[in-house]
């Protein structure tokens, strides 16, 4: 079954209306909570008087941040870990207590009969505030004279982190013969899953025990942080089950406040479950955005297409306080990886991270890493301009060759301190690209350009040749000091074949709709020879799964499968000595093939693993030694992440009169590794070209002055339609990854990493005309004819 | 997105409706399809005490012929006028502009009486409505009277409709003879909506245009008729110079919106763009 183009085993269920969502939950005696937010970006809260709204029909408790003893948030992932990089650390509250620092932190909630209730009893509330001034950008709020966030933060500074070697950059940039400049905006996404966040809490008093229900990627972490830093609640008293999940890119793997407010909630009315499901416009003011940086990029080189180095000033804003791991989404993730494919010898990157009164930003599909390669890719265009060098050929020089493998990129993947080596380990750049070049007929662009000229469009094309770091991760590396973030990222399964030889697959990872519930069975399959129907998949409840840190990174397929491929082996054998036993031959005369288990050279001397299944889960008659039943765990460690990579050609057309952008053909060609399931790696593909699409041409989070979001429900924010795209053209090349028995390298972030910078390319390319090198995303018709009518040459 | 509490009616006869209206009481507001109203009462942005439901009356539904024209009920959705073979002969425009409005579901759930009556500043609808010379049948209690769809709309929301009254139907007269028609929008890719929407029904005779009118949306304050546009084409060859001389004068007279998808002078430039457009198409189709 291992690359068979299989259904998934999910889509029945979820097309049907069948899946289980958290909102889909009902339980007897729920109760509803709803979160009062603040309609303020920074202010001080002198008082909270809530007795109105305790007097409201339905209310049956109404609490604030004086009421809820539990502690801040948990900080997980501080920028350089704890290797002397000072981060100026501020977590939000369970409920804000003496200040606001983003328009919709939550200050007070209602626990009433209905959601409806709840919804009314928060006008019931009434908050006097201080309001204070705001600062929503990140470069301006560094700057003297700025509104300050927090005393222990000056300049609203959360840390200052560098990477890469000064001294040398700064001697390649002086010395070289060409050196440009841009300023970078990759501006702030609000993330949108199609299912918003919510939580249940159920406490029960007779046995001093929670439930509690999440959306969520990590419900095995969320459980860890909530009770080992949030809560104080023993972590065995605890259970999280993360129902269907209707979608997350990122956005659920963090330890939200509203997780530990249905725990306290609970326990204080008594032991009623409470529900708490965010609306759309609470989603975008309390979910986490994503990207949001400011750069000062160089590229320097010579004339003869020798890229000597880069050098990177980068304002990360993470909003008002910090979320989980914002910190180490601008700094391990994002400037570690700033050279992308490219042997680019000099690299230097600098990285402040900054408090605004914005909501906070943390990892967002690809997170870093797409800001990376637009940085990059970026860089690479722009030089090529400056030097009048072809896009292409000018990425063919810089690739890091084959035989240079594996490479340690100077931006330190390989050097981070704990001992352990983190190198890119695997690739083949050009014939990506050049199948790619071929396939969308590179050589007549002229003629494409001139045809679409006749109509009145500009039209571009635009390439993003990009590598990726999946597979997160080698605890070694992940949770080194100055690296990661002081935590492991191994993985678990266990595998139970029962007596009637249907098996159970439990795993530490938690989908989100990527399909794993038919990707590992596939998996399981083709290693045990069980067929995909007589195996479940279960996961995401921590009670009955072995630990895991659940799934983002493209982790899921190389690690935890990695896990469940070991399972199986510990399973295979343990028939094998099984079967000898059964067959009275000896353990090293047994041959397996797939289900059969047989006497090397008699193989109608053979059991099946269903036979074996059944007679040593009975446990009659065990050999010596032998404890019954086919029931293994296995935890797999990974010895270094995966790297994707390939090359992305968008092509646009510019109405010149109106500045409307359409893209008219989109062509990738991605090098995932062996692919478990090719038709759900290209559906991962298609969702991931859109989203970096609609970075770069529709979506955009704006806050006003004040730190109002004017783009504050889906009639201001644009999520890309289907109709708006061409086909998606897919391709691939194969170098499966020496890091797992598979040689599978994850598909989750490719096309949103890769896709962004080929449209931006493909824009300013349409645009080069008017002497445009640089325009900042996203191309709305506005931006893109403003940009025509202000620019010196008029073509 | 949890409406306030309101009472719901839903009346079983026009006549019920309009009694219900009969107090002109500002705190009821009337709901057919929902599809703009439902928004606002879930963002607590409206909060009417009562709303009466003309959804299910038969009686504002239908589409029936009115002279050479068309009769459209006050509470026909967009899904009946699209599948109305009437409406696709007499008035092409209608399906042309509303094939664009929403996904199915919109459109099977909103009604182009209602789009009128919400007055959105940047809908589709009320520009197809003034290109048409559409007039808008307003009833009450005490009796109906007929409005032009120039007037009609006065505000951002605002319109000529009283609180006690229900507008029962549209009624759009036909078309000149060999007229062209075309609805042209910039659309605001979130939303749908126009930064700018462009209705043209167009007409020539004896070598010159004999009939225009362009109704915008998106632009102003409000949806309206760009009277100096059709004042300038009228009477000429109706040849390219003639409609970029005209389409010079499509934000002629009016308070041009500004937002974070089009500011001023983009949505200005953009409604000259888009009416040339128009008339170009129109009179190619003419």
């Amino acid at each position: 079954m291992l690359g068979v183009a299989v259904k998934r085993v999910e889509d029945p269920r979820f097309i049907t209306g069948k899946g289980r969502f958290l909102d889909d939950i009902k339980l007897p005696g729920m109760t509803y909570l709803a979160i009062l937010r603040s309609p303020y970006a920074h202010a001080n809260i002198l008082s909270i008087d809530t007795s109105a709204a305790r007097q409201m029909p339905g209310v049956v408790a109404v609490f604030t941040g004086a009421d809820i003893p539990y502690n801040p948030l948990p900080m997980a992932w501080p920028a350089g870990g704890v290797a002397g990089i000072q981060n100026n650390v501020n977590m939000p509250r369970v409920l804000a207590t003496d200040d606001v620092k983003w328009s919709g932190e939550g200050v007070a909630a209602v626990v009433a009969e209905t959601p409806e209730q709840a919804a009314d009893a928060l006008e019931g509330i009434a908050v006097e505030w201080d309001p204070l001034p705001t600062v929503v950008d990140a470069e301006k709020a560094t700057q003297p004279g700025a509104p300050q966030l927090h005393e222990n933060a000056p300049n609203n500074i959360v840390f200052e982190w560098t990477v890469g070697d000064k001294a040398g950059t700064d001697a390649a940039i002086d010395a070289a013969e060409v050196v440009v400049r841009q300023r970078i905006v990759n501006h702030r996404l609000i993330p949108n899953p199609m299912e918003v966040r919510g939580d249940i809490g159920l406490y029960n008093p007779g046995t001093e025990e929670y439930t509690v229900w999440m959306s969520s990627q990590t419900p095995h972490i969320q459980r860890l942080l909530l009770t080992a830093f949030v809560t104080g609640i023993p972590e065995h008293k605890v259970r999280v089950i993360a129902p269907d999940v209707g979608g997350a890119f990122g956005t659920k793997i963090f330890c939200y406040a509203d997780m530990a407010l249905v725990m306290f909630a609970s326990k204080a009315i008594g032991g009623r479950p409470v529900k708490w499901v965010e609306g759309r416009r609470e989603s975008y003011q309390s979910t986490i955005h994503g990207r949001d940086h400011i750069t000062y990029l160089e590229i320097a080189g010579s004339r003869d297409g020798t890229v000597s180095g880069i050098r990177v000033k980068t304002f990360a804003n993470l909003g008002g306080r910090l979320s989980t791991i914002g910190p180490g989404i601008p700094t391990t993730l994002y400037g570690r990886v700033l050279s992308g494919c490219y042997k680019i010898p000099n690299v230097w990157c600098e990285v402040t991270g900054v408090y605004t009164n914005t909501t906070f930003v943390d990892a967002y599909r690809g997170a870093g890493r797409p800001e990376a390669t637009y940085v990059v890719e970026r860089a690479m265009d722009l030089f090529a301009a400056e030097i009048g060098m072809d896009r292409a050929e000018l990425r063919r020089r810089n690739f890091i060759q084959p035989d240079q493998f594996p490479y340690d990129n100077p931006s330190g993947l390989g050097t981070a301190s704990g001992g352990a080596k983190i190198y890119i380990d695997s690739g083949d750049y050009e014939p990506a690209m050049d199948k790619a070049l071929a396939a969308v007929g590179y050589d007549g662009l002229p003629a494409l350009k001139a045809e679409a000229a006749s109509r009145g469009k500009l039209l571009g094309l635009g390439l993003s040749t990009y590598i990726e770091v999946c597979g997160v991760a080698p605890s070694k590396w992940i949770g080194a000091v100055g690296e990661g973030w002081g935590a492991a990222m191994w993985e678990s399964a266990n595998i139970r074949v029962h007596l009637t030889g249907k098996t159970v697959l439990t795993a530490g990872t938690s989908p989100q709709g990527q399909g794993h519930e038919t990707t590992y069975a596939q998996v399981l399959s083709h290693e045990l020879g069980i067929p995909m129907d007589d195996i479940v998949v279960q996961h995401s409840d921590t009670q009955g799964t072995p630990f895991g840190y659940g799934s983002y990174g493209s982790r899921t397929s190389s690690v935890g499968m990695t896990a469940a491929i070991k399972a199986a082996g510990k399973i295979r054998e343990k028939a094998r000595r099984f079967a000898a036993h059964m067959l009275e031959a000896s353990v090293d005369d047994i041959e397996v093939d797939g289900a059969d288990y047989f006497v090397r050279g008699s193989p109608e001397k053979k059991k099946t693993i269903q036979e074996i299944a059944f007679a040593l889960d009975l446990g009659f008659d065990p050999p010596e030694g032998m404890e019954p039943y086919l029931d293994e765990t296995a935890y797999w460690d990974t010895p270094n992440c995966t790297w994707p990579f390939g090359t992305h050609v968008a092509i646009v057309e510019v109405d010149r009169e109106s500045g409307h952008v359409d893209l008219v053909r989109y062509l990738a060609v991605d090098d995932v590794g062996r692919k478990i399931n090719p038709l759900i790696v290209d559906g991962q593909l298609h969702g991931g070209i859109a989203q970096g699409v609609g970075q770069a041409l529709w979506e955009q989070a704006v806050y006003d002055d004040h730190g109002q979001l004017l783009s504050g429900s889906m009639m201001d924010y644009a999520i890309p339609r289907a109709s708006w795209f061409p086909p998606i053209e897919l391709d691939e090349t194969i170098t499966p990854s020496p890091v797992n028995p598979i040689g599978v390298k994850g598909v989750g972030e490719a096309g949103a990493i890769a896709s962004t910078a080929a449209v931006a390319n493909a824009v300013i390319d349409a645009l080069s005309g008017f002497g445009i090198r640089h325009l900042d995303m996203p191309y709305t018709a506005q931006t893109v004819w403003r940009a025509m009518q202000v620019a010196e040459v008029q073509p | 997105m949890i409406p306030a509490a309101f009472e719901y009616v839903r009346p079983e006869s026009l006549v019920e409706a309009l009694d219900l209206l009969a107090a002109g009481d500002e705190g009821t507001k009337v709901i057919a399809g929902g599809h703009s109203l439902l928004p606002l009462l879930k963002l607590r942005l409206a909060t009417p005490e009562r709303l009466v439901d003309i959804g299910r009356l038969r009686d504002l539904r239908g589409i029936g012929a009115w002279e050479d024209g068309l009769a459209i009920g006050g509470a026909a959705t967009y899904a009946e006028v699209l599948a109305s073979d009437l409406a696709r002969e007499r008035c092409p425009l209608l399906g042309r502009a509303i094939h664009d409005v929403g996904d199915v579901q919109v459109r099977n759930r909103g009604t182009l009486g209602g789009s009128l009556a919400h007055a959105d500043p940047a809908s589709d609808m009320p520009a197809v409505a003034l290109a048409l010379d559409a007039q808008l049948v307003l009833r009450s209690a005490a009796g109906e009277r007929v409005v032009d769809a120039d007037g009609f709309f006065l505000e951002p929301f605002v319109t000529a409709l009283r609180p006690d009254e229900l507008l029962v139907q549209i009624r759009i007269p036909g078309l000149p003879g060999a007229a062209g028609t075309t609805y042209r929008q910039l659309m605001q890719p979130a939303s749908g909506f126009s930064v700018v929407g462009v209705a043209v029904v167009v007409a020539r005779a004896g070598g010159t245009v004999s009939h225009v009118r362009v109704g915008v949306t998106g632009v102003g304050d409000h949806p309206y008729r760009a009277t100096a546009v059709e004042a300038a084409l009228a009477g000429t060859d109706g040849g390219p110079s003639s409609i970029a001389a005209a389409a010079v004068h499509a934000a002629d007279g009016q308070q041009v919106n500004s937002d974070i998808h089009a500011d001023r002078e983009y949505r200005t430039a953009m409604a000259a763009v888009y009416v040339r457009r128009a008339l170009e198409a129109a009179l190619a189709d003419a």
